[in-house]
């Protein structure tokens, strides 16, 4: 019992702190300094909110990058995150690298002549950790842009230089992998008016 | 696996030393006395402190021996658990819950509150869409804190009970736990709460956000107070997400370097305590023979993951497309992982979280191959010795370096000592209790749940991987690590048995812990001679290393032949 009072109120105190004082006061300095990542990084168009720069979104039509495939339900649920969970002997998994590879070759061999299973880069059929995973791989990307030029009507090259631009590096040159946000690529596509 | 992945691993290394010693030496003067390692500046700290002590009518002048402090521990601890139960059950009534969360079923509410106190962060729910903003900021987020500091002031206190030379006591809990919190945990929280902000993790009171897609489809996006829970999750070695799929969802862990940042909090603090402990024991070298031990293992486990994953399994490889690393990507096995870490950083986070007791992943580890999925199992099996848990971590760690001398004393016929206390019978007993609970318990739980039905019911994958995903996720729960192969379902038997599992493998070795410190601090130190067995070498380095394999690695190995290892044959 001697215990129990000192606890009690500690138990009070240190959630009034480190449960209200704290995240309030974080919210307060992101809100004021880092205004459009604390909000969740979202992107607007003629005044609607249109997507965020780290989510994934459904891009089905060819005149768009596709972007990784996803276990979330439905796809790309930015309110429902998760993994595929398929351990590496789980027949599904073989299956459905199989059925993605196969719509891959679908979709691209009309403007990859040649294409085979082995030009296509992995993360292209694996789902993602998040299932929202806003990124590619430039291989991936590099895979898709022949197809994006034939039907927007756009040079190749300039469809290149879109993708560098959507390119995010490794931080500082160093720290992870160089990706490709498919959703400022697709805006910025959208931006030339082309196709 | 390339040589610039290689360099981003071993940066990791080389700033987990240079960040971690100056703080194991402030950590040292802070326990010792709170106002001196502020520094005379922040006088005023001083005041604060004594005000908390009064407020909360604790005699914080007063030492307490092992078993006061034990009592402290757990009664300032249960209430939590009620507390937290409670937030979660009443949550669809309360405020701060723009997105109209209803209130958490009976066994989840359990298990999560469990799980929370314990550091555990095990998490049979999706965060995003389960709990309200007050549950995960005042429940949660607190635990983060709360759990981590108790660990904290429990190393402490068994630190002082091998250093010190007289007397019966080991220190006073509030004053532990306090200094953990204010002095150490929050100035770190601030810092890693506003460089995350700043690489895009939110931080708002704002409901979910709905965007109207480019084709015209409807998504929404979850957010909330995001940042300051995941700062504290990483920090506390807590690694309980704020969404379901944890630090691989680009709202926790936006890019190469927020990756870097958390992956350097997970073990920071549990490095620092080594350096820390060295100072308080007067040994510095052995202190970095201790560190040594701890960082051959986790460059076996990098030695072993990475090039599992980069190689891939055989059914990825059969699949024919192109895991090759270069011209444009990381390769290697990309299920349930991110692009933007790829395989070098996903490997160096899951070696670092199961060697911690963090559990927070930056990638699945269901869809691991057998070899690599094989890491973590088996770390968190040693009882996240290496480097570990805040606190547990090293307390676990002293358990197995008790033995190791133990051992060397029998080879040479002479009572074994450790940094001048004697081992005797009692010490033995408690250290054994400490370090062979846990991995017992898992064994048992992990048999009664994959030999009854309702326990079949959790499984998710068919073959030898439904038995690893079980065997994990009591390995994970006993050991309070709170990782998991996601695809572990949540049923009534699976959420009351890892309550059970966490709560033991939390409190038993807890408990052990500070009554080997209880029985240490007893003892009058023994001066060195030429027959003491050195403790600062590499003899004991590699002795270390072999007990640690010795034990817990034989006692997992048969269970290991039963999952990854019949998996990896399999194909």
């Amino acid at each position: 019992m001697r215990n129990l009072v000192p606890s009690v109120i500690a138990i009070v105190v240190i959630t009034a702190f480190f449960g209200f004082a704290y995240p309030l006061l974080m919210t307060g300095v992101a809100q004021v300094a880092f205004n459009h990542q604390a909000n969740g990084s979202l992107i607007k168009a003629n005044g609607t909110v249109v997507g965020s720069d780290l989510a994934a979104q459904a891009f089905t039509s060819p005149r768009y990058f596709h972007p990784r495939p996803s276990a979330t339900s439905p796809a790309y649920n930015a309110g429902g995150t998760t993994f595929a969970n398929l351990g590496p002997t789980n027949p599904d998994l073989a299956k459905n690298m199989k059925a993605a590879a196969a719509s891959i070759l679908g979709l691209e061999g009309p403007y990859n002549p040649g294409l085979t299973t082995h030009d296509i880069p992995v993360d292209a059929v694996t789902t993602s950790g998040s299932g929202i995973d806003p990124d590619i791989s430039p291989a991936n990307a590099a895979l898709q842009s022949r197809r994006i030029a034939a039907v927007r009507r756009l040079p190749l090259a300039t469809v290149q230089k879109l993708i560098d631009q959507s390119t995010d590096g490794r931080s500082w040159g160093f720290f992870g992998e160089p990706g490709v946000n498919v959703l400022k690529l697709n805006l910025a596509l959208d931006r030339t008016g082309a196709g | 696996m390339s040589g610039q992945g290689l360099t981003q691993i071993l940066v990791y290394a080389v700033a987990l030393v240079v960040l971690g010693y100056p703080l194991g030496v402030y950590m040292a003067r802070v326990y010792a006395d709170g106002r001196v390692a502020v520094g005379r500046w922040f006088g005023w700290l001083g005041s604060i402190e004594n005000g908390f002590y009064r407020l909360i009518r604790a005699d914080a002048a007063k030492e307490q021996d092992w078993k006061a402090y034990s009592v402290s521990v757990l009664v300032f601890t249960i209430p939590f658990l009620a507390l937290l139960y409670v937030i979660q059950r009443a949550q669809g009534h309360l405020f701060l819950n723009p997105d109209h969360m209803k209130g958490v079923p009976a066994h989840l509410s359990l298990n999560t509150a469990s799980s929370f106190i314990t550091n555990t962060n095990w998490q049979f729910y999706g965060g995003e869409y389960t709990m309200s903003y007050l549950t995960q900021m005042a429940g949660l987020a607190v635990q983060n804190f709360v759990s981590a500091a108790v660990g904290m002031a429990v190393l402490v206190a068994i630190v002082r009970g091998i250093a010190r030379r007289s007397g019966g006591t080991l220190g006073n809990f509030w004053v532990d736990l306090y200094r953990s919190l204010v002095y150490i945990l929050l100035p770190l929280a601030l810092v890693v709460s506003v460089l995350l902000i700043w690489q895009g993790v939110p931080q708002t009171f704002s409901g979910h956000a709905t965007a109207h897609t480019v084709q015209g489809a409807t998504q929404t996006i979850a957010r909330g107070p995001v940042a300051s829970q995941i700062a504290i999750k990483q920090l506390g070695t807590n690694g309980g997400g704020w969404y379901n799929s944890n630090s691989a969802v680009p709202f926790e862990n936006p890019t190469g370097l927020s990756n870097f940042i958390e992956m350097l909090a997970i073990l920071l603090i549990p490095a620092a305590q080594v350096f820390m402990f060295g100072r308080m024991v007067a040994a510095r070298r052995h202190a970095f023979a201790v560190f040594a031990a701890m960082f051959i293992v986790f460059v076996i486990g990098m030695a072993v993951n990475l090039p599992a994953e980069q190689h891939g399994s055989q059914v990825l490889r059969a699949s024919g497309v192109n895991i090759t690393q270069g011209n444009g990507q990381s390769g290697g096995n990309m299920s349930d992982k991110e692009v933007r870490f790829g395989q070098a950083a996903t490997s160096n986070w899951a070696v670092a979280t199961s060697d911690a007791s963090n559990g927070s992943v930056d990638g699945g580890f269901d869809a691991m191959t057998p070899a690599g999925g094989a890491v973590p199992l088996v770390n968190l099996f040693l009882g996240e010795v290496i480097f570990g848990g805040v606190g547990s971590g090293l307390y676990g760690m002293f358990f197995y370096i008790v033995m190791a001398v133990f051992i060397a004393g029998l080879m040479v016929g002479r009572t074994p000592e450790w940094l001048g206390k004697k081992i005797e019978a009692r010490e033995i007993k408690y250290a054994a209790v400490g370090a062979l609970f846990a991995p017992t318990m898992v064994l048992t739980l992990a048999a009664i749940s994959i030999s009854t039905k309702a326990g079949l019911a959790s499984v998710f994958n068919p073959g030898a991987h439904g038995f690893t995903e079980t065997l994990y996720a009591y390995d994970s729960q006993g050991n309070n690590n709170g990782s998991a192969f996601a695809g572990f379902g949540l049923t009534n038997l699976s959420a009351y048995l890892g309550a059970i599992a966490m709560l033991l493998g939390r409190f038993v070795p807890l408990v052990a812990g500070l009554a080997l410190a209880g029985a240490l601090v007893k003892k009058k130190a023994a001066p060195v001679s030429a027959g003491t067995f050195r403790t600062d070498g590499p003899t004991f380095v590699v002795l270390v290393v072999g007990v640690i394999g010795l034990t817990a690695g034989l006692m997992i190995f048969p269970a290991l032949t039963l999952g990854p290892i019949v998996e990896g044959l399999m194909h």
